[in-house]
């Protein structure tokens, strides 16, 4: 390694001399202990030993394309049409993939059933895909076996207990998949198996009801738009029962000012304890759960008694109670042919009533068809009764969880474990799972191929949009190899469809053309032939009878009730859905006895203060608006198997279910209430429910308004008169974007909460984190009562950053990591932030939030995250989405109108060299709400709806007396009162 | 010339200019008792204690404090805007009493100069610390940068930065100043060669000339001009913080006034405090007499009346004003679940101080302790009243909620305390407490020894 070069001037001269070092020298290192040798290699040796023990490179895990796959460009997100389907929750969607990751879900604007929205549980269930706890290989007693080997075993066994004489049975969820319940009945005549569908929220008494009245054991078809009266006694049709989005969007269209007519429905709410339904109704009237009977029969008798008919005497409801209905049942006379009455029991007495009721309204035809009948909800009692009776020979438990959601589970545990042969056909690890002899894991939804039919007449596909993420295997597939089968599962639908759905259509005559079309576009419709109704009117004067000899118990009544996100109890493992808080009460990770004011009062309970309630104990909630004799437990929470510890909350309330008649019953009557002494903090995130007179949810009822639409905003004008300032405003030359939110449409169902969670990659922080305050939403749902709190009135607002234009906070910032763009959004540079949350602490609408610790694992500080719910394992963190910033410990984020969807609309309006049109650019917010109460644009375009919105006279910004000028428009909350 | 004996004497007992000397730097030659080892033993054990909680609240984040969605400013603001206030009276003393010659300051200002240093250090830790992202604070500088990032200067939290250096370093420079020709004498005394060689160093080779004499006086009174006008912007500065917010409570044009004599109330408070345990424990009370003591709660008892005023005017306002959420804000803290809060500091901050329009009490050097202690304890819940009441409630009664402190705060205040009190035992070792050279300055005309005699203008006695 000498320095000293040999210049050579012509290449005659050049001769490579030949190594004259010996083989003894060679091994020497030449000039080793020259000085500039010597401090090169110290140099380089310092720098490379320092380069290596400090800089600590994480193993890079991107592998470039090779070929790069057609649909898949880098940065650019691909769409499929798909379907939702569990728990007897239904959507049709786009799954929205970025690099082969599915990571969110959005409405399939071509559906014919919720094309508007869809509910926060699909927001959510992006995560479920990247559940850490999901099963990862098939197991034999827990351990790991092949599915070859597990095929063979079962096999056998199930042909040995079949040439036995043992029964077989599958136990299932309401399968509404046609070319799965093909391949169920393919298998249960090849092992002479039984099937047997099992929900843990049953809607059995319905489909009774409508088979004794008229012989139809369906579940019809409900057109909350067409009424012009709605009645509903105890059903959450907003929220939880039967196809909440759908009747959410139908709802919406007789709630809007604007487009629709100016005359409003009228909803009346009879119920027990407060629903999200009950919360949105015009008129709430309050009734114990074990009045419902007697309410329903009173309704009948009244309209009965009109109409000529003849009804049966029984004792009416106390004379509050009659009070109180007086002006419904005039409403129901006058809206005959335009009223709606519903039920949410699932007593079949009570729904064969009012079957007659609706009968005499003539509803049928009008606000009730009989076409497109729903298929969900199969499920029976006797499919556990069957179970609990015989003696099994094998089960095959296909994502069932019967040992938790069972009211006699001590007994469904001890028939699957005394089963020759249990199986289980699910992907998350659960109560009944872990009893099972074999545990088959199937993939989430995102992984697979499948095809349901939700409505009659309207069938969609489900496709994979995810590679498997584990050794799993489809439930069908399962059932396929079992029966030897080789054809592929996308195979046998597709042939299922050709079979049964291509003959129904004339658009195209290839049949390759007629499937990808189907799954390109994700539904497929086709006509049903309506069926004549017979009504049989002795049932309903049996029902009358057997209704009016029920019998008063003295006590409480506890009503089970389901909450919007856990549902059955499937929301429960989803952290999402457990940090979204309740609508009413505003209480996340936790369920909690809800009591009337007027008894906590009587029997000094506090909130939180435990409470033993027939067999439960709980912590109590006092709940404005509760009926005095009933209390309120939603089910799904208490779950412990299949969920990490720090997931666990809540009791089970299952175990109070009562089996009466075969049916379901959600309620246990004559329990007492006793205080424990002990004390449990909910994780409550509104304390406070009144809005303390100020001007903030503004409301007006509709005579109100059709007199002065400006009704209840009058604050407007004066605001809009004062409003002045020393300083020129910002000019907006091109976009301004804002966004309008009608209050009147806004039911809280959270939809938007979950869906920007998803959009925005909200850290989720923890049960005693929320208890510290220190939740993340960036939009979150405020809920304030007025009046009586025996039965207040409710109004909600959506608040999420207001963008102003005269911003609090943008001042405030010493670094001005939060400043205004040219477009009026108020930025966030998480970058800058410094977290002297400054910002926060002047946001008059307290919408900034902070990383408090390290949520996410983004933060440079080692070993100091903070994340109870494991959202940030390499597994969970494929959910994010890669447009949007993970924001590190120390950092304020907050709502930023989805900028990063703005700036990829605008980008492709650009690319195409056209303008964006209005409707173009959704918020993630605005996409999820099926009743289109959130409207995103552009406020310089004077065509666009928002701009539309803010001229609207019910139009006000929050706060604005303090001249923040918001981005962000409010439109007033018009009630349907007399 | 001849000495009224109408004023009290500024120094008692028959001190000459060689006593002086020698009282004041008995500390210094002297070897720490007992006490003070226990003392600067207790507090750098609760300085380190707090320090590791630091560490603590930098690592995990800030969400092991009891601050969140709500109220974005809990203790670490209170504690902030208190320690400011206490850092007033230090320079109030010796700059705007100085420019007002006031004779009796000089016996004091020494000390409560070093107390405002120590203060302003223990509360410039809160800003920082508070910080979410710590590693990142110095982009709170308008430093120049590839990035061509510049600081925001509409914001109160950086004008805070820069009036809080300031005002630390013009207090540090000025006390400084009036050390060296102390300093000086010190040397003069020290037997030690390494003393020697250190004092020297520190006074700058202090000769006691006329021309170094010349440029002190000149030197002092310019720092004097410089931080009279810092002691009252420094606070107003830190009450834009609140006042330039839209915060019900914050949103007040009366703060600037209002946290000036605030401070000044406190900083007062406070060295009355340390004053009276120091003259005790250091044998002092010939040159912190009561007259002293007296003239300091006069201050309190104007300052004091500056704030209750000053509270009356904002409920007043809250009132006349008309705006809803002003008035919920006021009525919020007087009967909301913070009231606890605002009469422990109505009652220490309006009441108390009112005791001293009598003479007797205002000359207690007992009664002036415990009252010292109030105002001090009135003076936190000023601010948490301030910070915490306000924005438990502010406008949307939906994001209300209530604040409680974890230990990792508590243990961070109690840090400071630890860190106030290291550095003020240190303080007494080291330098002297009492400004000897202007004590000295002021002994012919106030010092008992020449009150009421006729003492020949000749030159001073040799010390």
């Amino acid at each position: 390694m000498s320095e000293e070069n040999k210049y050579w001037h012509i290449l005659d001269e050049f001769e490579p001399v030949e190594d004259a070092r010996t083989k003894e020298t060679l091994d020497v290192p030449v000039d080793a202990s020259s000085r500039r040798n010597f401090l090169k290699l110290l140099g380089l040796g310092t720098a490379s030993a320092e380069l290596i023990a400090s800089c600590k490179r994480p193993v890079e895990k991107a592998i470039p394309y090779f070929i790069k796959p057609e649909e898949i460009s880098p940065g650019k997100a691909a769409y499929y049409a798909s379907s939702y389907f569990n728990q007897n929750e239904f959507s049709s969607v786009l799954v929205k993939v970025r690099d082969n990751r599915p990571i969110k879900l959005e409405p399939n604007p071509k559906s014919v059933i919720n094309p508007s929205g869809t509910s926060g549980k699909v927001q959510a269930s992006v995560l479920d895909v990247y559940n850490v706890n999901r099963f990862n290989h098939p197991t034999k007693s827990g351990e790991k076996i092949d599915w070859a080997t597990a095929d063979q075993e079962i096999v056998t066994q199930l042909r040995e207990l079949a040439n036995q004489g043992d029964n077989i049975i599958l136990v299932t969820p309401t399968i509404i998949s046609p070319s799965t319940q093909k391949l169920i009945a393919e298998f249960c005549t090849e092992f002479n198996a039984e099937w047997q569908v099992y929900d843990a929220i049953a809607m059995d008494g319905y489909r009774e009801a409508n088979r004794r009245v008229y012989g139809n054991a369906v579940l019809p078809e409900y057109h909350f738009d067409k009424a012009e009266c709605i009645v509903s006694i105890g059903c959450d049709f907003l929220g939880t029962w039967l196809s909440p989005v759908e009747f959410s969007a139908q709802y919406a269209k007789r709630r809007d000012l604007r487009k629709g007519t100016h005359d409003l429905n009228r909803h009346y709410q009879v119920e027990a304890g407060m629903s999200l339904t009950g919360s949105n109704a015009d008129i709430r009237i309050r009734a114990d759960k074990n009045e419902y009977g007697r309410v329903v029969t009173y309704i009948y008798n009244h309209l009965a008694a009109k109409n000529g008919l003849p009804f049966i005497e029984s004792k009416p409801p106390t004379a509050e109670l009659a009070e109180n209905l007086s002006g419904l049942l005039s409403d129901l006379v006058e809206n005959k042919g335009k009223a709606l009455v519903v039920c949410g029991d699932n007593n079949p007495e009570y729904q064969v009533i009012v079957n007659g009721i609706n009968q005499m309204l003539k509803s049928n035809g009008t606000t009730i068809t009989w076409n497109n009948n729903y298929n969900h909800f199969q499920g029976t009692e006797k499919s556990i009764d069957t179970i609990l009776k015989e003696n099994i020979g094998a089960i095959v438990l296909w994502d069932v969880n019967p040992v938790y959601n069972h009211p006699s589970a001590d007994k469904v545990k001890a028939a699957i474990e005394k089963a020759k042969l249990s199986v289980t056909l699910s992907s998350l690890p659960d109560e009944t799972s872990d009893l099972c002899d074999y545990v088959l894991p199937s993939p989430s939804f995102m992984e697979s191929w499948d095809d349901a039919e939700y409505k009659k007449g309207v069938v969609s596909v489900l496709q994979p949009t995810l590679h498997k993420l584990f050794d799993v295997r489809q439930a069908q597939e399962t059932l396929l190899s079992w029966l030897g089968n080789d054809t592929v599962w996308r195979e046998y639908i597709k042939n299922n469809w050709l079979a049964n759905y291509y003959l129904l259509q004339t658009t195209t005559l290839d049949k390759d053309r007629f499937w990808v079309n189907v799954v390109r576009s994700g539904e497929f419709v086709y006509d049903v032939k309506s069926t004549l109704l017979t009504y049989n009117f002795d049932e309903v004067k049996k029902a009358l009878v057997t209704v009016s000899k029920e019998k008063v118990v003295d006590g409480f009544v506890i009503e089970l009730v389901e909450n919007i996100n856990i549902g059955t109890g499937h929301g429960a493992l989803n952290p999402w859905l457990q940090e979204c808080p309740d609508p009413v009460t505003r209480i996340a990770w936790d369920n909690y006895a809800s009591i009337a004011p007027s008894i906590a009062r009587q029997m000094g309970i506090k909130n939180g203060d435990v409470i033993k309630v027939g067999a439960l104990t709980i912590p109590a909630f006092v709940q404005p608006g509760q009926a005095d004799h009933t209390v309120s437990v939603a089910v799904g929470y208490g779950r412990t198997i299949g969920i990490p510890k720090e997931l666990v909350t809540g009791v089970n309330a299952y175990p109070l279910s009562l089996i009466q008649n075969g049916f379901r019953l959600n309620s246990v009557v004559g329990v007492s209430i006793e205080k424990t002494g002990e004390f449990e903090k909910l994780p409550l995130v509104q304390g406070h429910q009144s809005q303390e007179g100020r001007p903030l949810a503004r409301e007006a009822t509709l005579k109100e308004w059709k007199h002065d639409h400006h009704a209840g905003n009058e604050m407007h004008e004066v605001a809009e008169h004062h409003a002045t300032s020393l300083y020129p405003g910002h000019e907006y030359k091109g976009h301004k974007w804002a966004m309008a939110i009608d209050l009147s449409k806004c039911t809280g169902c959270s939809a938007c909460v979950l869906a920007c969670n998803t959009e925005n990659n909200i850290p989720v922080v923890g049960k005693k984190e929320v208890l510290a305050v220190h939740e993340m939403a960036w939009i979150r749902i405020d809920r304030y009562y007025s009046g009586e709190e025996d039965n207040p009135e409710v109004v909600r607002q959506p608040v999420m950053c207001q963008h102003c234009d005269n911003a609090p906070c943008e001042n405030v910032c010493p670094v001005a990591a939060t400043n205004h763009s040219s477009e009026g959004l108020n930025q966030m540079a998480y970058n800058r932030c410094i977290g002297t949350r400054y910002c926060n602490n002047n946001c008059p609408y307290k919408v900034r939030r902070f990383n408090w610790l390290d949520y996410t694992g983004a933060d440079s500080i080692p070993n100091n995250r903070y994340d109870p719910a494991n959202l940030t394992v390499d597994l969970s963190r494929m959910r994010h989405n890669p447009d949007v910033t993970v924001r590190a410990k120390g950092v304020i984020e907050k709502c930023s109108f989805c900028v990063q969807r703005i700036q990829e609309k605008k980008l492709n309006a650009k690319l195409e060299g056209r303008q964006l049109y209005d409707g173009e650019l959704q918020s993630a917010c605005q996409q999820a709400c099926s009743l289109n109460a959130i409207v995103f644009g552009d406020v310089n375009n004077p065509e666009s709806e928002v701009a539309q919105m803010m001229k609207d006279p019910r139009n006000y910004h929050l706060l604005e007396e303090i001249h923040t000028l918001p981005s962000v428009g409010y439109l007033t909350k018009i009630r349907n009162i007399s | 010339m001849y000495v009224s004996p109408v004023r009290e004497p500024l120094i008692n007992g028959e001190k000459s200019y060689k006593d002086i000397t020698d009282d004041v730097i008995a500390p210094i030659h002297s070897k720490p008792g007992k006490f003070w080892y226990l003392g600067i033993g207790i507090s750098s054990t609760v300085m380190l204690f707090g320090f590791a909680m630091i560490a603590y609240s930098i690592w995990f984040g800030i969400g092991t404090w009891g601050v969140n969605r709500t109220i974005g400013w809990g203790w670490s603001i209170t504690n902030f805007v208190w320690w400011v206030g206490i850092g007033h009276a230090g320079t109030f003393i010796s700059a705007i009493l100085l420019l007002f010659r006031q004779k009796w300051r000089t016996s004091i200002n020494r000390a409560a100069e070093a107390m405002t240093i120590i203060a302003v250090m223990c509360a410039g830790l809160f800003p920082l610390i508070h910080m979410g992202r710590l590693p990142l604070g110095f982009f709170i500088f308008p430093y120049p940068n590839t990035r061509e990032l510049w600081v925001n200067f509409n914001s109160p939290l950086l004008w805070d930065v820069f009036a809080i250096s300031t005002y630390l370093l013009v207090s540090l420079l000025f006390w400084y100043m009036g050390l060296l020709p102390d300093l000086g004498t010190i040397r003069d005394r020290m037997k030690t060669v390494w003393k020697k060689k250190a004092y020297n160093f520190l006074s700058f080779g202090w000769k006691g000339s006329a021309r170094h004499w010349h440029r002190h006086e000149s030197m002092s009174l310019i720092l004097a001009g410089l931080a009279a006008p810092l002691v009252l912007s420094v606070h107003t500065i830190v009450s834009f913080d609140f006042a330039t917010s839209v915060i019900p409570g914050w949103h007040t044009t009366i703060f600037p006034p209002y946290f000036v004599s605030g401070a000044v109330f406190s900083g007062f408070a406070m060295v009355l405090t340390l004053m009276i345990v120091t003259r005790k424990a250091l044998n002092l009370e010939k040159y912190i007499t009561v007259g002293h003591i007296e003239s300091m709660n006069k201050v309190i008892i104007a300052t004091g009346s500056v704030v209750g005023i000053a509270y009356i005017t904002e409920l007043f306002m809250a009132w006349y004003s008309g705006v809803e959420y002003e008035r919920y804000a006021f009525v919020n803290r007087a009967l909301g679940p913070y009231a606890w809060a605002y009469w422990i500091m109505m009652t220490c901050n309006v009441i108390s101080p009112q005791l001293l329009w009598i003479k007797k009490l205002r000359r207690s050097v007992g009664f002036t302790f415990v009252l010292s202690i109030f105002i001090n304890i009135g003076m936190w819940f000023e601010r948490f009243v301030i910070v915490v009441t306000s924005l438990s409630r502010d406008y949307l009664p939906s994001s209300w909620t209530m604040y409680k402190p974890t230990w990792v705060e508590v243990a961070i205040f109690l840090g400071t305390f630890g860190l106030f009190f290291t550095l003020f035992f240190l303080f007494i070792r080291v330098f002297p407490v009492i400004a000897i050279a202007e004590v000295k300055s002021i002994a012919r005309s106030s010092a008992k020894k020449f009150i009421g005699k006729s003492v020949r203008n000749d030159q001073p006695e040799k010390h």
